[in-house]
Formats: C-alpha cells, sequence, structure tokens
C-alpha cells in the first residue's frame, strides 16, 4: 500500500514527500497556494508556489513576498515530489495541485467550479488515484442556474431600482465575484457600474490580465453630491450596514452569492435580493467532477463533506475527510 | 399560478410594509375572482386538504421527493437540516422542466389537489408529483407550500384587508367583520366580501377584537389618572358574546365559535334584558369563590364540544363583561368608552337572570398611578396578570392599535436555566439554531422544563448558533443536544401541573430574559423551586 502523499497537520494539509503545505493557516516555510482568497493565502510563509496567472493577486493581497510562479501544466520538483498546477476555474489564478510520487498520483482541487467563468481558465479534469475535493455546497440542493440569466436579473433589478429613483449596491466578494459579474453583465449592458475603493485594486488586476470587464468608476470618498438613484453599486460584503452606505439616500440591497439560492439565508441578512452566482462547484458538477478523474479514493475538505462522501461511500468509493480552516457551515466565507 | 408565485416572490423579498401592499393592490386588481378568493384564503392562513381530506403529508413528502429525485432519504433529511423549510427544500432537490404549465391558482387547487383529497396514496403522489414535473422552481414552491400548509410571508391579514379596502371601497371594518369565522374560498364569497351594499349576512357577524398593546412607558407618562378606566387583567380567554334576538353566538378571539361549549353562559346570555354585543373574559369561577381558578381549569372546558354535568360542576365558567359594542342593534363602537359603559351598567342592571354567569369587570378605583402600582403588585394573589389601562374617551378599534388599551401585567416569574437542546428555527431564521430548550436540576439531573424562541439579539443568536455546532453531543434528526454550559434567565407567566411533562409542570409563556455568562451551568436553578410556583 503506497504512503499518503497528503496528510493533515495542524498547519494545513502537508506533503512529506515533497516537504511543503498546501494553502496553510499558520506560518510555515515552504507553501503552495492554490488561490488568493484570503483563506487559502496567508502571510508568513516562508516561500510561496503558486500559477503564474495568479501572481499578481498574490502580490496585491501579500505585498513582497519570495514567489515561485509557475504556468499551468508545467512540471516542476519540490523535494521528491514531482508537481505541476492545472486551472480549477474557481477565480483568475486558482490551481489544482497534481503531485506525483513513485507513479502514485494525487490532486488537490484547492476551489473549484464548472461553470463557465468568462475570467479564469476552464476547470481542467486531472486523472488521479486519490482526488482532495473541497465541498463548500455539498448536498443536492445545491444546484446553480445560468448566469447569464442571473447577470439578465441583476440589469433589469438595476432597471426596476431606476425606475424607483433608488440606488442598486449588489454586495459580492472584491476577489473574483466582483470581476466574474462585471464580466457577466457586460454581455447585457453598457453602462458603467460604480464600485466601492477596496475594490478597485482586484478590478484592475483583472483588466492587467486581459480580461474584458463591464467599464467602473470607483467610488470617492471625498466627493460629495453624487446621485446614484438607479446605478448600479458593487461593493464588499462588509460596507453593509457600515456609515459608507450613507452616500446613497435610498437604496436597494442585492448579494451574489451561492448562500442565496436559500431563502433563509438572505432574509437573515435582509437584502432586498439575493443573486445566486457562485465560484464553487454545486452538487451535481462535485459528483461529475470526482466522477471524471477517475481517482479511487476521495478526501473532502470544507463545507459539506459528511452528505458528499457518505454519497461516494455508498457508491463504492473509498473516502476520507480532512478538516480545514477554510471558510464554514455558516456561509460566511468567500465564495 | 404563475401571478401567484410572482406575489409570492415580492412579498417574501420585502420587508417594507408599503411595498407589500403594492404587491397586493396589483395582485387583487389584476387576479381572476376564483384565483383572488383562494389567495385571500391562502394569506389569511387557510389550508387546502386537511386531517379529513389528506392530499400528501410531510413524511410522505419527504419519501415521493426521494423517488422523484432519486436521492436517498437521509441526504433528503440533511437536505432539510440545513435549508429549514420543508417545501423549500423540496422544490430545490428537483431540477426544472422544460416547460412550465401555466394553470391558474384555482385549477392547481380544486382540480388537481382537493380532486384527490382523501384518495389512494397513489392517486395522491401521481397529483403531486404532476405538479413537480410541471412547475418551474418559483411556482414549485408555492405549489409545495400548498402542500405543507403554510405560507408564512410575513403578510397580517390587516394588511390584506386594507389593500382589499383600497381597491374595492369597502370600509375596512366591515371587511375585517365579514371574515371573521368560517368562510369558503369561493366567487360568491369574495363577491359579497367586496360588496358596498349592506348584507344580511353582515348582522350574525362578531366585530373584529380590540386589542391592547403592552404598556413599556411609565404609567405617568399617560397624563391625568382620571382619563383612565382602570381594571384586572384577567387571565381566561377573549370572548365576544351576541344575543341578537333569537341567535346566540359566542367568538373567541382565535375567531372561533364556542357555541356549544359553555351552555351556561348561553343560559346567561338569553337572559339579557336586549339584543347586545359583549366584549370580555371567559374565566371558570366557582360560585363560592373570590377569585377566578387557574387557567387549566379552563383549558378543560374548551377541550370538551359538549361538557357533562361532573365537568359543568367542577369547572363552571363565568364570563366577565366589559365592553358594549352593540345595544338594539346600533353599533356603539364609535361612542366614548365611558357612555358604553355606562350602557352596559344599566344592560346588566336591568337583566337578573344574566347576572349568575355574567358579570362586570369591576373598575378599579384609585387616587394616582403610584397607588396602582402598589395594587398591581398583589395581581398574582388575586389570581389576575395585572392591570388593563383604557381610554375613558377611546372608540372601540379593531386590531392591535396603540394609544387606547394598554396592558400594564406584572413583572415576569424567573429562573435561572440550563441549554439542552437546539433545534433550527423558520424563515429568516432557518439556517440557524434558534429553536431552544432549557432544563433545571431535578437532583443531580437536568430536566426539560422550556422551550423558547426569543429573546436574543442577533448578535447573541450568531454566537449561539456557533457554539451549539461547536458543542454538540448527539443529534436526533433536526434537534442537537449539547453540553450543558449556557445558563439563561428565562421569564414566564405562571406554572401549571401537567402530566405530559416529564418534568410534572408546564411553565406558561417562557422567554430569554437575558444571557448569564456570569452563571455556570450547577447556579441553575432547582425543579423544586418552580414545583412550588405551580397551582
Amino acid at each position: 500500500m503506497p504512503q499518503d502523499l497528503i496528510v493533515q497537520r495542524p498547519e494545513g494539509l502537508f506533503c512529506p514527500a515533497g516537504n511543503f503545505y498546501i494553502d496553510p493557516s499558520r506560518p510555515v516555510a515552504r507553501a503552495v497556494i492554490t488561490h488568493g482568497h484570503g483563506d487559502h493565502a496567508r502571510p508568513g510563509m516562508g516561500e510561496y508556489h503558486g500559477s503564474r496567472a495568479g501572481l499578481p493577486i498574490l502580490q496585491w493581497r501579500l505585498g513582497q513576498q519570495q514567489y515561485h510562479s509557475y504556468e499551468y501544466g508545467e512540471s516542476f520538483a519540490v523535494g521528491n515530489a514531482r508537481l505541476s498546477l492545472h486551472p480549477a476555474g474557481h477565480v483568475l489564478g486558482s490551481a489544482q495541485l497534481r503531485i506525483e510520487v513513485d507513479g502514485e498520483v494525487w490532486v488537490a482541487s484547492g476551489d473549484y467550479k464548472r461553470q463557465h467563468d468568462p475570467t479564469c481558465a476552464a476547470f481542467e479534469v486531472v486523472p488521479c488515484d486519490t482526488f482532495i475535493t473541497e465541498a463548500t455546497f455539498g448536498l443536492p440542493i445545491y444546484r446553480w442556474p445560468d448566469t447569464a440569466d442571473v447577470a439578465q436579473d441583476i440589469v433589469a433589478w438595476r432597471d426596476e431600482c431606476a425606475a424607483e429613483g433608488v440606488a442598486a449596491v449588489l454586495f459580492c466578494y472584491a476577489l473574483g465575484k466582483a470581476q466574474r459579474v462585471l464580466a457577466e453583465l457586460h454581455a447585457f449592458t453598457d453602462t458603467p457600474a460604480w464600485i466601492h475603493g477596496a475594490m478597485v485594486p482586484g478590478v484592475e488586476v483583472y483588466r492587467a490580465a486581459g480580461i474584458e470587464l463591464l467599464p467602473t468608476r470607483a467610488i470617492d470618498n471625498d466627493a460629495r453630491g453624487t446621485d446614484y438613484a438607479g446605478q448600479l453599486v458593487l461593493a464588499p460584503p462588509s460596507a453593509a450596514g457600515s456609515a459608507w452606505m450613507r452616500r446613497f439616500k435610498r437604496a436597494q440591497t442585492g448579494f451574489a452569492s451561492g448562500w442565496m439560492l436559500i431563502r433563509g439565508n438572505r432574509r437573515r441578512r435582509n437584502y432586498d435580493r439575493g443573486f445566486v452566482v457562485s465560484d464553487h462547484a454545486d452538487w451535481p458538477a462535485l459528483l461529475r467532477t470526482v466522477r471524471e478523474t477517475g481517482a479511487r479514493r476521495i478526501i473532502a475538505t470544507h463545507g459539506n463533506t459528511e452528505a458528499l462522501v457518505r454519497t461516494l461511500n455508498d457508491a463504492g468509493l473509498r473516502t476520507d475527510i480532512f478538516r480545514t480552516d477554510y471558510s464554514g457551515e455558516d456561509g460566511s466565507g468567500e465564495d | 399560478m404563475r401571478r401567484f408565485a410572482d406575489l409570492y416572490r415580492r412579498l417574501d423579498r420585502s420587508t417594507a410594509t408599503l411595498d407589500k401592499r403594492a404587491a397586493l393592490i396589483d395582485y387583487f386588481r389584476d387576479a381572476p375572482p376564483r384565483d383572488a378568493v383562494w389567495a385571500l384564503w391562502l394569506l389569511s392562513g387557510g389550508k387546502i386538504g386537511g386531517a379529513k381530506a389528506k392530499i400528501a403529508g410531510s413524511g410522505e413528502l419527504r419519501a415521493w421527493i426521494a423517488a422523484e429525485s432519486a436521492t436517498p432519504p437521509w441526504l433528503v433529511e440533511a437536505s432539510y437540516e440545513q435549508v429549514g423549510d420543508l417545501a423549500e427544500t423540496l422544490s430545490l432537490l428537483l431540477d426544472d422542466p422544460q416547460h412550465s404549465d401555466d394553470a391558474p391558482l384555482h385549477v392547481w387547487i380544486e382540480q388537481r389537489l382537493l380532486a384527490v383529497a382523501g384518495r389512494d396514496e397513489v392517486t395522491r403522489r401521481d397529483a403531486v408529483t404532476h405538479g413537480w414535473r410541471h412547475l418551474d422552481r418559483e411556482q414549485r414552491l408555492v405549489f409545495n407550500k400548498l402542500l405543507t400548509g403554510a405560507l408564512r410571508v410575513g403578510v397580517s391579514q390587516r394588511l390584506v384587508q386594507q389593500a382589499l379596502a383600497e381597491l374595492s371601497g369597502v370600509d375596512i371594518a366591515l371587511l375585517a367583520q365579514r371574515m371573521l369565522g368560517k368562510w369558503t374560498p369561493d366567487e360568491a364569497f369574495l363577491r359579497d366580501l367586496l360588496s358596498r351594499e349592506a348584507l344580511p349576512g353582515d348582522r350574525a357577524q362578531p366585530y373584529p377584537f380590540f386589542l391592547a398593546s403592552p404598556l413599556e412607558a411609565e404609567p405617568a407618562s399617560l397624563g391625568d389618572i382620571d382619563d383612565w378606566l382602570l381594571e384586572w387583567k384577567w387571565d381566561g380567554i377573549r370572548l365576544q358574546l351576541i344575543r341578537r334576538d333569537n341567535d346566540l353566538a359566542l367568538w373567541s378571539r382565535g375567531e372561533e365559535r364556542l357555541d356549544g361549549r359553555f351552555p351556561e353562559i348561553e343560559r346567561a346570555a338569553a337572559g339579557l334584558a336586549r339584543n347586545a354585543v359583549l366584549d370580555g373574559e371567559l374565566l371558570v369561577w366557582h360560585a363560592d369563590a373570590d377569585a377566578p381558578a387557574a387557567f387549566a381549569s379552563l383549558q378543560t372546558r374548551i377541550q370538551r364540544l359538549k361538557p357533562g354535568a361532573k365537568s359543568l360542576s367542577e369547572h363552571p365558567a363565568k364570563m366577565i363583561a366589559y365592553d358594549l359594542l352593540e345595544l338594539d342593534g346600533e353599533d356603539l363602537r364609535e361612542r366614548p368608552l365611558r357612555e358604553r359603559r355606562a350602557l352596559l351598567e344599566t344592560l346588566w342592571a336591568d337583566s337578573p337572570d344574566a347576572q349568575a354567569r355574567i358579570a362586570l369587570s369591576p373598575p378599579v378605583a384609585v387616587r394616582d398611578w403610584a397607588a396602582a402600582a402598589i395594587l398591581r403588585e398583589a395581581s398574582r394573589a388575586r389570581g389576575v396578570e395585572g392591570l388593563m389601562l383604557k381610554r375613558r374617551d377611546s372608540p372601540y378599534r379593531s386590531g392591535r392599535r396603540r394609544g387606547d388599551w394598554w396592558k400594564w401585567k406584572v413583572d415576569p416569574l424567573t429562573i435561572d436555566a440550563v441549554l439542552l437542546y437546539a433545534q433550527a428555527g423558520h424563515g429568516r431564521r432557518s439556517t440557524l439554531y434558534t429553536d431552544y430548550t432549557f432544563g433545571v436540576w431535578d437532583g443531580e439531573a437536568l430536566v426539560p422544563v422550556a422551550k423558547a424562541y426569543s429573546g436574543l439579539d442577533d448578535a447573541e443568536i450568531l454566537k449561539l448558533d456557533r457554539w451549539i455546532r461547536a458543542n454538540t453531543l448527539e443529534r436526533f434528526g433536526p434537534v442537537r443536544s449539547v453540553t450543558a454550559h449556557h445558563v439563561f434567565e428565562l421569564g414566564f407567566e405562571g406554572v401549571n401541573r401537567s402530566t405530559r411533562h416529564k418534568s410534572g409542570i408546564a411553565v406558561r409563556f417562557p422567554r430569554i430574559l437575558r444571557w448569564r455568562h456570569d452563571k455556570s451551568a450547577q447556579d441553575a436553578d432547582q425543579l423544586g423551586a418552580l414545583q412550588a410556583l405551580a397551582r
């Protein structure tokens, strides 16, 4: 029986053969980072290894560090492990990590999705013996609608707000979701959207990577008297209920997230609208991906791991669970 | 059903009353009457089918969706636990059909659901799965809500009536009156409801109850005490007694007719000297007692459709009348309370045959608010809940309108209890653990004594939710047992003995007053302390 290529340690997922961690939650000497979200890319690591497409994001979020970046599919060695990074379709630069040691192949998915996303490379199926999958939305209730339909709903909502003379403030995470929404909206409208100051660097990183987004205007914190009635405004969720919102004399609020599929989540947070846009795999996509990798053993990391694991077990696969510090079941994390 | 699903979505989405009213007006203006009356029925809390005409039980729906969506039953349960709403779970487990069936609401209800009510399981199941296969997600949600029984969309009866009043021009008070009691959701009912003519049926209907609001401010803020009529707040059930010639009706506040259940009250009503509609409180009160019996005693009477001689003698009922809404066919509700009260007293004095079982609620005479506060403190000993404060020059309004009627209840009894179990809430709390069960010590063991759903703020709810998830001992379906650690101060109105509860007692109206971070589980109260309060 071959040794496990990845084991769980307090610092995070560890590869003994290569002596490195994947998305560690505590400072370690050598880290492979799957993508730039705060719960995966943290400061304090000795070396950072990641995709070339994701490098500008790490530089924006973590500043000057010792980075090693690789093209998707490029093979490189760390210790006794042969590694390569492959698109995960989650956000710009997001990667799955393929690890090969003595002919045994493991793939750690990081966060991923199978839906079309104009802002990042599409998920690549990487055949493997063991597949470590996320399970953020690991229940059969999660089935995503077509994002183009949702984008049209957002445009229609903005137009309704215009008819009522109020601003349409759409909350979404500043890395990934905001840019995806801007890219999807561009198919249906040319009217620029306003963005919160905290979103400006991320939007610039995407534009610099050549991704076409709806034109944006940054909200100037010192400007007075701008009328936002009928305007679409993108802001990070932390701005909800803050003093920053006072500039919109009257506004409706919306939230773009996979969690908005459940009415209780929207009502609890008091958003006027919930738009179901997720950068994670839904239930059918999780099952399909597991099947397509051909893996015999599946390890689920975060989210509704129990339901996914039991379902795969019943289908005859060997399964395990790694408990990690990624976004919890309350839905507060980035998606 | 598309139109009704759109209405549901607009109501569900909005938290602003004005938006909801606008949505209702739009719907009722455009909907065909046969749809509109069903919508009215559902928005008023009416259900489709029921115990005698079953369409689908909750267990059946779970089993059917498991088969329809090829999901194992345990995964249906896990999904339900995450969503917290069965109708919504059923909608989410299926993909949308290619084409949606746009039959109107009344066709779905009358021809497809009620048509199979009470039939064999295969027939009922076919009807339900037909809906699941032919409706898109938003219509499916409403369809499933019809099956699971409650819309819960945050619309009050009054809001619906406001919308209908605005559309039809019929006075809202009359609309409310016409909607009281049992009615059938058909076109004839809707036509009569919205009729601007006086209808013969109007005379048989009760008036909407005027409800008091809890007094939160200092009573002195109400001004001169002489402007106020003070009465005891009785711990019974609210009763409207209608005596119009030979027609006699007893209505509870739950809009239920109590006819036949309280023959002694009906006999007394027949002894009233004139036609009248009385508002008051129904209590169990023994002839020689100076205080009413405990509420539990009244409960045994409410449950009996036709009480026997034993029940009648052990739990004799009495009405304490405090208002007069109609006399000799004249609606008195716009007259000031002082006039209505004077007419009530005259009527009572002229009706010796009624007096054994109908009494007047005595005015509580005090000099000033300080003296009233002292009397209120002694409420429990008198078997009452506190004082009622009614403005002497106020009309009899409908619903819970603040300003003229206040209930000034005694401070609640309190205990410190330990959180034992938690369950996910409903509606906006459906993804949070917000329904709590608390226990107190019985020797070395903690026994559950109360369930409470309210009293924590949003931040506390979130914090406790996280703690519950991290400190779960066992799961029993949707319920989690947790480590005995957190202590809460619970307020409640009283304690009754109960054979249905493990602890032998039942607390009335428990709610959370405070999270006692300063106390550990060992500091919680003993069961004996509660037993001593039981009556």
